[in-house]
């Protein structure tokens, strides 16, 4: 089954001569008129269809706001569920335009993979669920524990240099998908379920009974999760990267999806160049210059979109802490529009 | 000398021409060495544009990654193997796991596919119609489907380590795996596994002596207590002389799991258990069809001499079988150790788990790990086929003799 769309991709990379150039993937995108945006196979919160089978969450936030500046539509995309061991190839091969998956930025990822990461969406780290009935209150009592990980993240070697550097012992159990991992934990195959933070309480809340199970205090890594474009198109990675920019000082400058016409009228300097009044810089971007208004018309602020799906406006319920903005105390800094 | 002529031999260009272009002479030649180029120039622009595409996308190249460390743990490894280790050693654990549940995973489906083979021939209603529900039940239900039944189903319904199933203190089945005590070589170990080889070889030479005494001058020696005390006698004296040769080591509950002992890992009994009774029911079905080929009047004339009908099915019926029995049979063979990487589904780290799965996404080398990966599944494959067609042409010359 995964290996059906690893060859696929690798036929592709292989015999349809996907060349990335400068500028291509946006013409590209916007001949084919969908955006085509791989995701994860259903995370709340970040990447999952709701009930009418529309796919919600902070990160498809960020390919609906990508489609809202290049397409002019939030809603012309093509979602490409894929699992963590396959993302990376599918972006690679050209299946998909951009990833907004949940995925850790690492140096290895930037470079030897051929890709680039955009920016942060979502600072998270890594820790462990448990049931509450082993009484465990620590990542430290875990010695001997069965582990239950999904396979290709960071998590699988984090978790083996964080058992290492403490000298503990651990049987690691490594699934392909979510699910999978999630199921295997639930039947009691494993002591432990290990994953970001973030996704230890949407995982949660699949489990048949979430009140049984805690998540440990301890996070043992960094996990800046973003979206992520392939090497090659340096306007493309522009456009990814400022998309997200854009959300992040909509947010600093309170700009907001209900006064965003209201705003776009506003004097303040800062305002007018975001907004194309004065300048031209959406044009720059290889845009239009109203750009920044499209995009919060479709999803808002960053922090509209946070608190709509991970944060108190959602089932997950999760502190923004560390992604709160910078001049709020966390730090969330997008650089200036100028 | 009568008759019409001869036709003169064929002229060496002519002999050349035939052989080369077939019917249609040299221009079937011609459009061979076309077609070929053909090939070679896909195969060709194929690599290099790949080449120039992942140059152009700067990603990785080359099998140097092999030698980087790893970093990831691995449940079952047979060899040695720790996170810092490189991930060509990856390769090799996760080559060792594959070949593991593919032979024995073989063994099982062959017992057991002529087990419910012949239990489908039996005169026996209830026996025949037993084997006959396990084929049409098994051969038509999907195999990933099947592997998750055992593990999620079956396997995960068993109890945790602390409230496990216990035999004898010793012996522990819980959602764990299986664990047993574990057998630690002592200093004896090696003068008794060289008297078990020793016992071994002097029963088989036992063997062939009374056979060429049978089939020279037609007597019958009673070998068995000599091949006992071969096999068994000589081990023991081994042991008596200088020492247990191994003590085992007991598991122990400590913390979350057991401590110490040998483990089977529950994913492995779930992917053998599926895969040789799903290959199992197609080899029945083989093995039926192989046996019905064998004339009827083989079995009667195997009766006139009043053999029993055990040996008339192992001295007469299957030998012949066998032929009609063994091309498809290693289909079976291969399609088992190909679909041994359904093991990704229940977190068996086999091959196509730990090498073209968390390797390859570590280190975004797809090509390269596919292509490795491709290679050892080919060479499986052309291993155990070549392996079977040997059997074949034995089976076939001694037939004929």
């Amino acid at each position: 089954m995964k290996c059906a769309s690893l060859g696929a991709a690798l036929l592709l990379t292989a015999v349809a001569g996907f060349q990335p150039a400068f500028g291509q993937t946006l013409k590209t995108v916007q001949d084919r008129g969908v955006l085509s945006c791989g995701v994860s196979q259903g995370l709340p919160g970040f990447s999952a269809p709701d009930d009418k089978g529309n796919w919600t969450g902070l990160d498809v936030d960020v390919c609906r706001a990508i489609a809202a500046a290049v397409l002019n539509d939030p809603t012309k995309i093509k979602f490409v569920p894929l699992s963590a061991k396959d993302r990376f190839t599918a972006l690679q091969s050209g299946e998909i335009d951009v990833l907004s998956r949940n995925s850790t930025w690492t140096l290895s990822r930037d470079t030897s993979l051929g890709l680039n990461y955009t920016g942060v969406t979502y600072y998270d780290g890594q820790g462990f669920m448990v049931r509450k009935a082993l009484k465990v209150n620590s990542a430290l009592e875990l010695n001997s524990a069965s582990v239950c990980v999904q396979t290709g993240t960071t998590n699988e070697q984090n978790l083996a240099d964080y058992f290492k550097s403490n000298n503990m012992k651990y049987e690691v159990i490594a699934f392909a998908t979510a699910d999978e991992t999630l199921k295997a934990y639930e039947s009691g195959r494993c002591d432990v379920f290990t994953s970001d933070v973030s996704q230890l309480y949407a995982e949660r809340l699949k489990l048949a009974k979430p009140d049984d199970h805690a998540v440990l205090p301890e996070v043992i890594s960094k996990e800046p999760l973003g979206p992520v474009v392939r090497h090659g198109d340096d306007q493309w990675f522009d456009i990814v990267k400022w998309t997200l920019f854009a959300m992040i000082n909509a947010e600093e400058l309170a700009v907001t999806q209900k006064n965003v016409d209201e705003m776009a009228k506003s004097n303040k300097p800062e305002l007018k160049r975001m907004f194309g009044t004065d300048g031209n810089l959406g044009e720059q971007l290889g845009l239009t210059k109203d750009w920044v208004t499209r995009i919060i018309k479709a999803v808002g602020n960053y922090g509209e979109s946070f608190d709509r799906n991970v944060g108190a406006g959602s089932k997950l319920a999760i502190s923004r802490g560390l992604n709160r903005l910078w001049n709020q105390g966390g730090i969330q800094y997008a650089p200036p529009i100028r | 000398m009568a008759g019409e002529a001869r036709p003169p031999p064929l002229q060496a260009a002519a002999r050349l021409r035939r052989m080369l272009g077939g019917r249609a002479g040299w221009g079937g030649l011609a459009l061979q060495i076309i077609f070929l180029a053909l090939l070679v120039w896909v195969g060709y622009e194929i690599v290099a544009n790949a080449r120039a595409n992942l140059q152009a996308q700067r990603v990785a190249s080359g099998f140097g990654f092999l030698g980087n460390t790893a970093g990831f743990g691995v449940s079952q490894t047979l060899i040695p193997y720790s996170e810092s280790d490189t991930y060509a050693r990856v390769f090799v654990v996760g080559l060792v796991n594959t070949l593991v549940v593919s032979v024995i995973g073989i063994v099982f489906a062959t017992i057991i596919g002529f087990a419910v083979a012949l239990g489908r021939l039996s005169p026996n209603w209830l026996l025949a119609r037993v084997a006959s529900g396990y084929v049409e039940l098994i051969r038509n239900l999907p195999l990933l489907f099947q592997i998750l039944f055992w593990y999620l189903a079956v396997l995960a319904a068993l109890p945790g380590p602390r409230q496990s199933i216990s035999l004898f203190g010793s012996f522990f089945l819980s959602n764990r795996g299986f664990v047993v005590p574990d057998p630690v070589p002592q200093a004896g170990f090696g003068v008794f596994v060289v008297a078990v080889v020793i016992g071994i070889v002097a029963a088989l030479a036992i063997r062939l002596y009374a056979r060429r005494r049978l089939y020279s001058r037609g007597e019958r020696l009673t070998i068995w207590p000599f091949v006992l005390a071969m096999l068994l006698g000589l081990p023991l004296l081994a042991a008596l002389l200088f020492g247990a040769p191994v003590s085992f080591e007991m598991p122990v509950l400590r913390g979350f799991n057991f401590a110490g002992g040998a483990r089977i890992l529950p994913e492995f009994v779930a992917l053998t258990l599926a895969l040789s009774t799903y290959t199992a029911a197609f080899i029945a079905e083989i093995v039926r069809a192989g046996l019905l080929s064998v004339p009827k009047g083989q079995m009667e004339a195997g009766a006139s001499l009043g053999l029993p009908r055990g040996a008339i099915l192992r001295l007469i019926v299957i030998p012949q079988a066998m032929r009609v029995i063994l091309p498809p049979l290693t289909n079976q063979y291969l399609n088992l150790t190909k679909n041994s990487s359904l093991a990704v589904a229940i977190g068996y780290p086999d091959l196509f788990s730990v090498f073209a799965g968390t390797t390859l996404s570590q280190t975004g080398q797809a090509v390269e790990i596919i292509a490795l990966t491709m290679a050892v599944y080919l060479l499986l494959s052309l291993i155990t086929s070549a392996a079977m067609s040997f059997y074949g042409w034995r089976i076939g010359r001694s037939m004929n003799a």
